[in-house]
């Protein structure tokens, strides 16, 4: 180890998911043939004004509840004041000292703050590589110029790369839960800066820190992130000090390069937006907004925990997509009492992703969530093998139906253990052992891995349907005492 | 022809709707002047007559509009070289108010350039004459918008007043100019100077004219956060005299009993003798204080300028207007396109707003000027807890020779001094012709209560009755 942690905190742009974007009705679009989405405000024409999007609104004020925020009763706009062709009127109009929220916590991040701001329109520079340099020319595309954004800023609460993609993934989930955005970074509805700093191991002050751009994917979040540590521990390595400065993460080379240091920072010269009124959040936009949040992902997995006792891999795994959770709670309340325990459920429903397929919605496949509790709870009741129950559940997903009724006409019943007549597991376990007298030996000398073959027999001669655990008991019991 | 020219606005829609008299000919009758003025009041004129409704409120009457209003399709520069040419796509909500009324666009005013200037000797587009002396200026920014109702080529028009753009002028051209409450006239579609200070307004040739066009102006707008509903609608004035009228005269801009504060002895003579006559009408007069506004200027010459520079930054040649340079980089157009398309006041006014703004000079520029607009809103509040209507003379001067105060920008800021307390506290005023001093014109101002427009522009004219100020000889 350095000797020195890490300290990092997260800028986050989430596109809303509104018809119409933030000061104008223009409706947002993604991918369509440039500037046919514009109007005098979106495009900053001479005489035009903003009018702020009440949905917009209301989106901001259950992002704050969703992350327990303290919701300002009243906020205003200012005008963040920057020439570039991508900035129509030349400032962007967003908030500043007052924002809509302040505070809460997700996980183990604390929020600093959380506010409306609009979209910038889209630059694109025409020439072999499509970056700035050796283009012939920039064109616009104001398409998206007025998107409703909100910006979500973090404390530096984080300490690793991994950590920020984890916590960043259950934001993720959150939001899109919550119906307020589509957060996905391919599509530019879901952007995340990192401000990265170290500091010796143990030390409550913060370093210098630099503020990291450009990683459009979790995956470069991350290596963004550790290519950064890596840089700024090497310099304090060498008794060089971290300068306050702005770095472009490139994904070619994995590497970061400065792009403006804090001498060049910019003066935005905020001051309240004039044409605009202060931001009123009333009692009833904040009540509306609190009824219109379903439970959350990291509130639910926490009491798939708690009251469910499933481990906490299987519950994040189910409560961040919220189909296969609630698809899983509707199995839950149709199993009878008392005969299936919610982990059993529960280690049943990968099985089932697997078998639709990783993006589908359970509760659209042929399986009913009653069928799935009732299967898991014949095996429970070890009415079918848990191979057999595998086969039975391909068929639900192939056909529908009821899986008593599957295993009934495919004969898939478990085989019981009772000995005497021809067709008791002891009776193929006996013939299995006759048949590999050497591995039956191998077996009772204690050689645990030489009883394969004789399970294998046991299971090919059952059709799979003998438990296997019961097939090797009773193998051993049968070496031992033939 | 010059009877049609000598009809009222008011006079002229009813003769139009009565057919008396064809709105055609009585647009082609101002049509035919404008486009012989020789006083540079325009910037664009109509080559044809719309279509007029007779049987509507303005009955087609015709209409100048300043050329900052944006009308889909006509040029629409605010008298700048950055826009020359400029056809928006779309028409300002007042002017769309105005033509549903009734009325028909007859042509674009010149303008100092995006409304800075109180002489419009900084439009682009060259000056304007005043009708009464063309050695002399019309006053700013609406200046074209002033002369050509003063001479007669159009029977009324739109200006816009920030700091007393309306108001000003209509005192050096003889007129009446009213500067509504802030918010009740829609900003849509208005080329912005100064976002929380800039509103349209009327000039017409009497009161009554002027009660007729605001009424089709104002209304709340969805498409304008800051606009709002008039509490009552404007009325037509029927006031025969000023009886149980308090009017306060504000000791702070009047000075002591000499020419402290530099108010022309003629044009304090007038005011004086209009005070008397609003007396023998019935009105009492008396002193009354506003404390904060002997910094009412500094303060608006901070606030409008910062907000001007944000407002102003959208010319960069990117996407409409003038562009220089467009083969070089970025950085390279930007600033020649705005060197070349800004003139010296704006460019001055833009730098001004910039620095007041900037980091580490904000909160002892920009942020103390709002507390200081702060308090002389809270002044006018309490003089008007005693008085009906605040009046002052409009201008500190009547009009002056072209070139006479180009060379030092604070004395032209100074032509505002009167009018700028009542732009920042965001209260309606109105300027009506209240005498002559060697000739040339002298305005009276009354100023109220937000949203007290009808009860000022009724004691407009009962004093203007009273005044009986004949503006027909500018129109010869």
């Amino acid at each position: 180890m350095s000797g020195y942690e890490p300290v990092i905190g997260l800028e986050i742009h989430v596109q809303l998911k509104t018809r119409t974007k933030m000061f104008c009705g223009c409706e947002l679009s993604f991918g369509d043939p440039p500037n046919i989405h514009c109007c005098p405000v979106c495009l900053g024409l001479p005489g035009a004004l903003p009018v702020v999007n009440a949905r917009a609104v209301d989106f901001a004020v259950m992002i704050g509840l969703a992350l327990g925020s303290d919701i300002a009763p009243r906020s205003i706009f200012h005008r963040k004041n920057y020439f570039y062709p991508d900035s129509p009127k030349a400032y962007q109009i967003s908030q500043y000292d007052e924002p809509i929220c302040r505070g809460g916590r997700l996980g183990d991040v604390r929020i600093h703050r959380v506010h409306l701001e609009e979209d910038a329109a889209k630059l694109i520079h025409v020439g072999e590589s499509g970056r700035i340099h050796g283009s012939d020319r920039s064109v616009v595309d104001f398409n998206r110029c007025g998107t409703p954004l909100v910006e979500i800023v973090t404390e530096p609460d984080l300490r690793s790369p991994e950590q920020a993609h984890e916590w960043l993934t259950l934001l993720r989930v959150t939001l899109r839960q919550l119906g307020v955005s589509d957060v996905n970074m391919d599509e530019g509805s879901l952007r995340c800066d990192a401000n990265v700093s170290i500091r010796p191991a143990g030390s409550t002050e913060l370093g210098t820190k630099a503020e990291l751009k450009n990683m459009n994917s979790f995956r470069f979040l991350e290596r963004g992130i550790r290519a950064e540590i890596a840089r700024q521990t090497a310099l304090v390595q060498a008794g060089e000090a971290v300068v306050q400065e702005t770095l472009h993460y490139d994904p070619v080379t994995d590497s970061l390069t400065s792009l403006r240091s804090k001498e060049e920072a910019h003066d935005y010269r905020y001051f309240p937006e004039p044409d605009l009124v202060p931001l009123l959040v009333t009692d009833e936009i904040r009540a509306a907004a609190q009824e219109a949040i379903p439970e959350l992902p990291a509130a639910r997995m926490e009491r798939f925990e708690r009251e469910l006792g499933l481990a906490s891999g299987m519950a994040r795994d189910l409560a961040f997509r919220r189909e296969l959770a609630d698809y899983y709670e509707r199995a839950l309340a149709e199993a009878p009492a008392g005969t299936v325990t919610p982990v059993e459920v529960a280690n049943w429903i990968p099985q089932l992703v697997e078998r639709i397929g990783s993006g589908e919605d359970p509760s659209e496949s042929r399986v009913s969530a009653g069928a799935l509790s009732a299967l898991a709870a014949m095996v429970s009741a070890k009415e079918v093998s848990r191979d057999a129950a595998r086969d039975v559940l391909t068929t639900l997903v192939a056909e529908g139906g009821d899986p008593a009724a599957i295993v009934e006409r495919e004969g898939l019943g478990a085989i019981s253990a009772d000995g005497g007549d021809g067709n008791g597991l002891v009776a193929i376990v006996d013939a299995a052992i006759a048949s590999d007298p050497d591995a039956a030996a191998k077996v009772k000398e204690g050689n645990v891995k030489a009883i394969g073959p004789l399970v294998g027999y046991v299971m090919r001669e059952t059709k799979g349907r003998a438990d296997g655990g019961e097939v090797t008991r009773l193998i051993r019991e049968r070496v031992g005492s033939g | 022809m010059s009877e049609l020219i000598e009809l009222t606005a008011a006079e002229a829609a009813a003769k139009v709707r009565a057919r008396e008299i064809d709105a055609a000919e009585l647009f082609e009758a101002y049509r035919a002047r404008a486009a012989a003025d020789e006083l540079n009041a325009f910037t664009w004129v109509a080559t044809e007559a719309p279509p007029a409704d007779p049987e509507s409120p303005l009955a087609g009457v015709p209409l100048a509009v300043k050329d900052l209003f944006c009308t889909e399709g006509v040029p629409s520069q605010a008298g700048s070289k950055i826009l020359e040419g400029y056809r928006p796509p779309y028409t300002a909500t007042v002017v769309a108010n105005a033509t549903r009324a009734g009325a028909t666009l007859l042509a674009k005013t010149n303008q100092d350039e995006f409304a800075m200037g109180s002489s419009n000797e900084n439009s682009a587009f060259g000056p304007v004459l005043n009708p009464w002396d063309r050695g002399r200026v019309p006053g700013g920014s609406s200046g074209g918008s002033a002369a050509a109702v003063a001479a007669g080529l159009t029977p009324w028009a739109f200006g816009t007043d920030t700091g007393g753009s309306i108001r000003q002028p209509a005192a050096l051209c003889g007129i009446v100019g009213i500067k509504p409450t802030y918010g009740a006239c829609s900003r849509w579609g208005m080329i912005a100077f100064a976002s929380s200070l800039d509103q349209a307004g009327p000039f017409t040739r009497n009161v009554t004219d002027g009660a007729l066009l605001l009424s089709h102006m104002v209304g709340h707008d969805p498409r304008d956060s800051t606009s709002v509903a008039m509490p009552e609608p404007i009325s037509a004035p029927t006031a025969e005299d000023l009886k149980g009228i308090r009017l306060g005269v504000p000791e702070e801009l009047l000075g002591g009993g000499d020419n402290g504060m530099g108010i022309e002895a003629g044009v304090r003579e007038n005011f004086e003798a209009t005070l008397k006559l609003a007396e023998s009408l019935g009105a009492t007069v008396d002193t009354c204080h506003l404390p904060h506004a002997p910094h009412a200027l500094s303060a608006y010459y901070l606030i409008a300028p910062a907000e001007a520079s944000a407002n102003l930054a959208r010319y960069d040649g990117v996407r409409y207007g003038l562009r220089v340079g467009g083969d070089t980089d970025l950085n390279t157009m930007y600033s020649r396109t705005r060197a070349e398309g800004f003139g010296p006041e704006v460019k001055r006014r833009i730098m001004l707003g910039t620095y007041a703004l900037s980091s580490g000079y904000y909160d002892a520029y920009y942020g103390t000027a709002l507390k200081v607009r702060t308090k002389i809103s809270e002044d006018f509040r309490t003089v008007f807890g005693e008085f009906d209507f605040v009046v002052t003379p409009t201008s500190p001067w009547t009009a002056f020779e072209l070139g006479a105060k180009t060379a030092d920008p604070l004395a032209m800021y100074l032509n505002d001094f009167c009018t700028v307390p009542m732009s920042l506290a965001g209260i309606p005023g109105i300027s009506i012709p209240s005498g002559l001093s060697d000739g040339l014109p002298v305005g009276f101002q009354l100023a109220g209560p937000a949203f007290s427009e009808s009860r000022m522009i009724d004691a407009a004219y009962a004093l203007e009755q009273a005044i009986g100020f004949d503006t027909s000889a500018a129109r010869a």
